[in-house]
């Protein structure tokens, strides 16, 4: 077993070194943390990644534009619309197409779904490292029902390519509206408020949680995190109101910030909580969306798709909102081939993971599942 | 010691509350699906097993510059031009002699950019889901055959005096092939073409 | 036992009645206890996948109830793997000490008026002493598997029983003195009357609490969520039990069941009325001939192992030194208070066959709990459609 740069000389007499291997019970994927412990206290740790490599980056330059998409997908495979309209955002900067306003709403209806369905399993998957099995299944009931509409509108249910250079791939269907309403209606009524009385707000999750991985706003900033993770620590910063795109400044939301209310701010629980109530804003959004698409006409989706993807001799970096956080590409393109040059993704679990070995200092090893599990990582986007 | 007070309290309350939650569950619709003998219907533009009709492909090659995995190959050969001409469902020529159409589905990820291209539809994704095979070369699926019955005769000709009205898209004749087509893409028209042309 | 006794003929020698009275009874509850687990494995799966939403398992027999039988016979047909340097014979006698500390305990748990296997006068110290010997059996587990993990998780394991042992020693101290007799059958004939009597709603706050308090503490006994750190899942030590492969896994999986059972059925003699049925004057108590004393038992100790079931899966797990700061500083504490609270009152003449509302408040307390129960059935509503699809409809 590999340790890089620690040598026997560094251990004192009582630590231990632990591998918590690439095989987790956990479900965040194959992430290796090497950990030296003193009993059951933490010293320092050192996550090793890489175990999900698959060399998006490289890929993207052998294939053509549109083709980028279904890799993109793939990256963060939780919430995959969110990576595709990062990257058809970016290649449209490029081409410097408008999209009508028919393609923003929906493209806003989707992305504001995916998140809904993204924090189910964030949440879930949280509650479950703490112990409570319970809320993982509600939650990922309705997050199947979520994956049913967009089953119904494009084909697909984990892996889309849905949000196009230009436009979308299908158009809504008939009735989609009405089961987004009644869908949303049911979880703002039934499944959201008995996941705060469930998981949230009981005792000893909260004493579980409230209290470790307290991440202070300087840390935050200065390892740049960025989405729920920063705003657990309290500055509300949030792409959709700081730098609107697709639409967004037509919509009415908060920002929501970890309170503190529990424990010291930014802790594991402010973190969640801002997952949670940014569920019920999402659905929000989700409504006036709808609104305002009823009283469009429909228009073509593919109108604006070009035939041919082939910008000229620039590059672009374009952030949005994923639901983990900033998710930015950076494209160059060399104005000869229809293949980027180079696309090169700013990935915001990366940098979420990168504060790991900060606050796991002086925890328990019990804990470091409940702070992974905070950060809210997903390996296929950390690696690509 | 009052926090300590409230703190039991809290813990109690909590307790109870997520307990009378979890009771309600027990007695609410259970929405698993029974799977072999309960099957949803999956909605038709689920992008499941591919299809590729033979009889109607001109061989232009554009679903195997689409594919963002290079899963499809393709080998065209001209056609001799003194055979019969033979056209496709939508009246295109068909050029060219397809004498490998192989699809690996293996490698295939689903992603459904092949179809759009497709200047006569022939390619499309059906939503057969239960293809699993226990040898992975069965994956390998050959759509070229031998004895192919192409229509000899332009369905879209505007020269004969009682021409069906344009537009209209003829029914597609039975396949030997599984799962029966889905009507074309969303819109009317020619299908764009995001790849390269 | 005595009811055997005097079955066999006064010809056979006297060591052969004893040996038979004390053989069948204990068979009998050897039998009963053994098949035990099997429906309580069962039933928590089925509970479990119920209140989230999905049906539990439904393929092996019909609604699967064979499910546990089919379990079984694969846990015994497993290898069992012995890891390099275990101590053989502490390897071996571990789980079957583990098993032997739960089944010990219901001995002295009276099913009927006569209908125990062996009525000890010191029935409640009994039942204390013996359910400690698990943790020597757990001890020896962990030590014996040569794996620092396992040791750790023992130590814990340990610890947490031990540490919840004394609140509820407290709590039975205060129903010993109430009863003022350490035999469990005495203290299930001090309940006889009806809902009133049982020792649940004495005193009215203090000796529901003092259930509670025994409750949680039995929970923890049983390493059940939310204590279940020896054995939780998704942590790193998978507890003391992780060398253990094949039946020897099975044994102490039944022993965790049974000592569920067993701190069930005790907490349902002290303080829910034992055998006796709940409505006053005897009804239901026989029918015809045959005493339902035994069922009413039974059903009392399935409902609290039905509640113990429903906390694991409602609660998040608590973490180990959380877990000794509630048994050492809020259940403790409490339960000292209780203790001489109780004394107190029992000393003072005016108070001391319990507060004057007693005798109504327990029927208040029951239907109000009752009623809440099937108010929130009726209520549990979630669409009746699944399909997203028929929604717009």
């Amino acid at each position: 077993m590999a340790s890089y740069g620690w040598r026997v000389d560094d251990l004192d007499t009582d630590e231990m070194i632990l591998n918590m291997g690439p095989q987790h019970p956990s479900t965040h994927g194959v992430l290796r943390l090497e950990l030296r412990t003193d009993g059951e206290v933490v010293r320092a740790a050192r996550p090793h990644i890489g175990y999900l490599h698959r060399c998006f980056e490289k890929h993207a330059e052998n294939v053509d534009y549109p083709g980028v998409i279904p890799y993109t997908d793939r990256m963060d495979y939780v919430a995959s619309m969110g990576n595709s309209l990062g990257y058809a955002l970016a290649v449209e900067t490029l081409l410097k197409i408008e999209v009508s306003p028919y393609v923003q709403t929906i493209r806003v209806i989707m992305a504001e779904l995916q998140r809904i369905a993204s924090h189910c399993v964030a949440v879930g998957t949280y509650g479950m490292d703490i112990g409570a099995f319970t809320p993982f299944l509600h939650l990922l009931r309705d997050r199947e029902k979520i994956l049913d509409m967009f089953e119904w509108t494009c084909g697909a249910r984990l892996l889309y390519n849905y949000n196009w250079v230009g436009g979308l791939s299908h158009d809504l269907p008939e009735g989609f509206v009405k089961a987004c309403r009644q869908f949303l209606r049911e979880f703002e009524a039934i499944t959201y408020p008995e996941l705060i009385d469930l998981l949230l707000k009981n005792k000893i999750f909260v004493k579980r949680t409230a209290n470790i991985g307290v991440c202070p706003v300087e840390v935050a900033v200065s390892y740049d995190l960025t989405g729920p993770n920063l705003r657990g620590s309290g500055p509300p910063r949030d792409l959709r109101k700081d730098a609107p795109y697709s639409g967004y400044e037509n919509y009415e939301f908060q920002v929501c910030v970890g309170k503190g209310e529990f424990g010291p701010l930014g802790s594991c629980f402010d973190r969640n909580w801002v997952r949670t109530v940014e569920m019920a804003e999402s659905a929000k959004i989700v409504h006036q969306a709808l609104d305002r698409l009823e009283k469009m006409e429909r228009a073509d989706v593919h109108e604006k798709v070009p035939k041919r993807v082939k910008p000229p001799k620039s590059e672009v970096y374009s952030r949005s909102e994923a639901p983990r956080g900033q998710l930015g590409y950076f494209i160059v393109a060399d104005g000869t081939g229809v293949n980027p040059y180079r696309v090169k993704v700013k990935s915001p679990c990366f940098t979420a993971m990168s504060v790991f070995h900060v606050l796991s200092r002086g925890m328990y090893i019990a804990d470091i599942i409940a702070l992974i599990g905070s950060l809210d990582v997903v390996l296929g986007e950390i690696d690509r | 010691m009052i926090q300590w007070f409230k703190d039991v309290w809290e813990g109690f309350w909590t307790v109870l509350v997520g307990m009378k939650i979890t009771w309600r569950h027990l007695f609410t619709q259970k929405v698993t699906l029974q799977y072999p003998e309960e099957k949803w219907q999956l909605p038709p533009k689920s992008r499941m097993r591919l299809f590729m009709k033979y009889e109607d492909c001109i061989g232009c090659g554009q679903c195997a510059r689409a594919c963002p995995v290079q899963c499809i190959y393709i080998k065209a050969d001209k056609r001799d031009p003194k055979a019969t001409p033979i056209f496709a469902a939508n009246g295109q020529p068909i050029k060219l002699d397809v004498t490998v159409f192989d699809i690996d589905m293996s490698l295939c990820c689903y992603c459904n950019l092949c179809t759009y291209p497709c200047p006569t539809d022939c390619i499309y994704m059906t939503p057969e889901y239960e293809f699993a095979t226990t040898d992975l070369t069965n994956h390998l699926y050959h759509f070229a055959k031998t004895g192919a019955k192409f229509l000899t005769v332009n369905p879209k000709a505007p020269a004969k005096p009682a021409a069906p009205p344009a537009g209209a898209a003829p029914a597609a004749p039975a396949t030997p092939k599984p799962a029966p087509p889905t009507p074309a893409p969303p819109n009317g028209g020619t299908p764009p073409a995001p790849a390269g042309a | 036992m005595d009811l055997f006794f005097r079955l066999f003929p006064e010809a056979w020698p006297d060591w052969l009645r004893v040996a038979l009275s004390a053989a069948i009874p204990a068979v009998l509850l050897l039998t009963f206890m053994a098949v035990g687990p099997i429906v309580y494995v069962y039933a928590e799966r089925k509970i479990a996948g119920f209140m989230q939403d999905r049906l539990g398992p439904t393929r092996v027999g019909p609604y699967g109830l064979l499910q546990t039988v089919a379990d079984a016979i694969k846990l015994m047909f497993k290898e069992a793997i012995y890891p390099t340097g275990v101590d053989k014979k502490l390897f071996l006698i571990a789980p079957c000490l583990v098993v032997l500390g739960a089944f010990l305990a219901m001995v002295v748990i009276p099913f009927g008026g006569k209908a125990q296997v062996a009525d000890l006068n010191v029935g409640l110290f009994y039942v204390i002493a013996v359910s400690s010997l698990s943790t020597v059996g757990l001890i020896m587990a962990g030590w014996a598997s040569n794996n620092k993990y396992a040791l750790f998780g023992a130590m814990r394991s340990a610890a947490q029983i031990v540490s919840y042992e004394i609140p509820a020693v407290m709590i039975l101290l205060g129903i010993v003195m109430i009863v003022g007799s350490l035999s469990l059958q005495d203290i299930v004939l001090y309940q006889e009357g009806g809902l009133t009597h049982w020792l649940l709603f004495r005193y009215f706050p203090i000796m529901p609490i003092a259930f509670v308090i025994f409750f949680t503490a039995g929970l923890a006994e049983c390493n059940r969520t939310p204590f279940d750190i020896p054995e939780a899942e998704s942590e790193l030590v998978a507890g003391f039990h992780t060398e253990y492969s094949g039946f020897f896994f099975a044994m102490f999986f039944m022993a965790e069941y049974t000592e569920m059972f067993v701190i069930s059925s005790v907490a349902s003699v002290l303080f829910l009325g034992g055998y006796w049925s709940p409505l006053p004057n005897h009804i239901l108590q026989h029918i015809g001939p045959i005493g339902l004393g035994p069922l009413w038992l039974i059903a009392k100790a399935w409902f609290l192992v039905f509640v113990m079931m429903w906390l694991r899966w409602t609660l998040p797990r608590l973490r180990v030194d959380q877990l000794m700061y509630v048994a050492w500083k809020v259940l403790l504490p409490i339960s000292m208070v209780l203790v001489v609270l109780v004394g107190g009152l029992l000393m003072i003449p005016a108070t001391r066959n319990g507060f004057p509302w007693d005798r109504w408040v327990g029927w208040i307390f029951t239907l109000v709990i009752f009623g809440a129960l099937i108010a929130w059935m009726a209520g549990a509503r979630l669409s009746k459609k699944r399909r997203v699809q028929d929604l717009a409809a």
